[in-house]
């Protein structure tokens, strides 16, 4: 009784917001909206008892991905009266592009042909004595072992277009090269020297190491020396 | 009255009996560790801290309780108000929700659920929500920057966080929290994995928003950050959120790494004092450390923060989890499959 309630809750709330993702005026409702939908999908999920599933979609869709969209869509600076302004210019090609999918779909649909084991499949869909996430990972640990590893190749090449089509490696910035900071010791960088009273910088000789100068005027030079006082 | 305790209604006020069981310690804990957190701020800073209201300063935290509920909710003009109040609301409750599977003694927990582990990763990740909304309704450019600054933070510690957990599963064979304490009757986890349990507690700090990673409420660049515009019990939900969350991450490091209940050594002096006192006595001892950090280090600058989450926590746990599943395999340590 609980299960069926809570089915139709979850049901019920996850068209509803799915609806307003597409429906809504505002972008950030959306994504929120598109929050609401994934955590309804993870309860249904719950209900028939693929708890690793459940987790799985919320840790990495709810946790990582859709921050991301929000993260980008709460930068975006959107003109709501130019949004809505080509509402009648596109409106037959989205009618077309929405018809024809819709065709497609009802291709698929009427072409679905259940397997006759599906049904009881469905009935026993874990063995005994073994919890659901150990089940999953040997399926997919074994008999699925090269799809999963495609299905991580995929994703890999993904990553690297994406780190390729934005590194940028601009020789003017400056880069903190941190291994260079921490091996820098007191001897390099620093000079104790005992100074007698009264003496000056150019009596004892201390000079840090300058580039050579190169033709500067006499005067600019003085001024070069004066600075290197600066130990 | 065990019969009644089996019915359906039974259950019902069981659980919710239970809940109230670890909310409100929890919550009690919380008002105290911001006491706590003043009290040795001022040690390390040779003051005294807060000694006027009680003795020793003992009825702060409800002094300032009752000072924020008499305080009025500001909600800026040009401020998403749903979103606005939601957002604290979310915090708040999130940080509340995942004490559900925190076992404090074998068996003493709300829900002991298979995935207990993965429940309270999926509870953490979320916590970001409350920060980045909080952030983008206030309307405002400081909270703004500092919600994606924090958005951007906890996406990347959450990475080497969950690669620590996994190299702990590994070693466990079981994503039950009361599983992963039980497998530590022998050894703490911190002993053999003392590389991830550094990782790890570094990476509860930046999750947590706490210093030296506090930048998304560098409040000498983006004044408070994300809550900026917040006040009152709006303020004071986002701040219990953040308490809650520390106490919640120290429990979790326990759990993972420091032997839960367990007593150390498991030797008959320990073992007189009872289990749930050594939970909270090593909650204790995290929290200290967490204040600790703060009294000692300064903020990091934040290109250094997103190089130390991906350059160095990265790699390193990766490396780690790596090395562990191929000792685990080698000397054929690996736990049976459950």
């Amino acid at each position: 009784m609980i299960a069926a309630i809570a089915f139709y809750v979850f049901a019920i709330i996850m068209l509803i917001s799915a609806a307003m993702v597409v429906s809504a005026r505002n972008p950030v409702h959306s994504v929120l909206f598109l929050i609401l939908t994934f955590f309804n999908a993870a309860g249904l999920f719950l209900l028939t008892g693929a708890e690793f599933l459940t987790m799985i979609l919320v840790i990495v869709y709810v946790g990582a991905v859709a921050v991301l969209f929000l993260f980008v869509v709460m930068m975006l600076d959107i003109n709501f009266a130019e949004l809505r302004s080509g509402f009648q210019r596109y409106l037959p090609v989205g009618l077309a592009i929405g018809t024809v999918l819709l065709i497609e779909l009802a291709l698929v649909v009427g072409g679905w042909e259940v397997a006759p084991q599906a049904g009881a499949l469905r009935y026993a869909p874990t063995a005994a004595g073994m919890s659901n996430t150990a089940q999953l990972g040997r399926l997919i640990y074994t008999d699925y072992i090269f799809l999963f590893q495609a299905a991580g190749l995929v994703l890999l090449v993904a990553m690297i277009g994406a780190i390729v089509l934005t590194l940028r490696d601009r020789k003017t910035s400056r880069h903190q090269v941190i291994a260079v900071q921490t091996a820098r010791t007191a001897q390099a960088t620093l000079e104790l020297v005992d100074v007698p009273l009264g003496a000056g910088i150019a009596t004892l000789g201390i000079r840090r190491p300058l580039p050579e100068p190169v033709a500067a005027e006499p005067e600019h030079d003085a001024h070069a020396h004066a600075d290197a006082g600066g130990h | 009255m065990a019969g009644f305790f089996a019915t359906d209604f039974g259950i019902l006020i069981l659980t919710v009996l239970k809940a109230l069981a670890i909310i409100v310690p929890v919550l009690i804990g919380m008002a105290y560790l911001t006491l706590a957190e003043r009290k040795v701020l001022a040690a390390v800073q040779l003051r005294k801290g807060p000694n006027v209201v009680g003795p020793f300063g003992m009825l702060q935290p409800f002094a300032d309780a009752v000072k924020m509920l008499m305080k009025e909710t500001v909600v800026p003009a040009g401020a998403n108000r749903l979103l606005f109040l939601m957002a604290p609301m979310l915090t708040f409750g999130l940080a509340v929700i995942a004490w559900a599977v925190i076992p404090v003694n074998d068996g003493w927990a709300i829900a002991n659920i298979n995935v207990g582990i993965l429940y309270l990763f999926a509870i953490s990740s979320l916590g970001v929500y409350g920060v980045i909304i909080a952030g983008w309704a206030s309307n405002s450019k400081y909270a703004f920057l500092g919600a994606l600054r924090s958005a951007a933070q906890m996406v990347s510690y959450e990475v080497s966080i969950g690669f620590v957990i996994v190299s702990v599963l590994l070693c466990v064979g079981s994503l039950n929290l009361n599983d992963i304490v039980l497998a530590q009757r022998h050894i703490w986890f911190a002993i053999p994995l003392l590389p991830m349990f550094v990782v790890f507690f570094i990476s509860a700090l930046a999750e947590t928003n706490r210093s030296p990673f506090d930048l998304p409420e560098g409040e000498s660049e983006i004044v408070a950050g994300f809550f900026v515009e917040y006040s009152a019990m709006a303020f004071a939900l986002f701040y219990l959120g953040e308490y809650t969350n520390m106490i919640l991450m120290s429990a979790l490091t326990t759990i993972l790494f420091l032997g839960g209940w367990l007593a150390p050594f498991g030797v008959v002096p320990f073992t007189w004092i009872p289990g749930p006192l050594w939970f909270i006595a090593k909650i204790v001892l995290c929290l200290t450390v967490f204040i600790w950090v703060r009294a000692t280090f300064p903020r990091y600058r934040y290109d250094q923060l997103m190089r130390l989450g991906w350059k160095v926590f990265l790699p390193l746990s990766l490396a780690w989890l790596i090395i562990t599943a191929g000792a685990l395999m080698l000397f054929g340590w690996l736990p049976r499959a459950a």
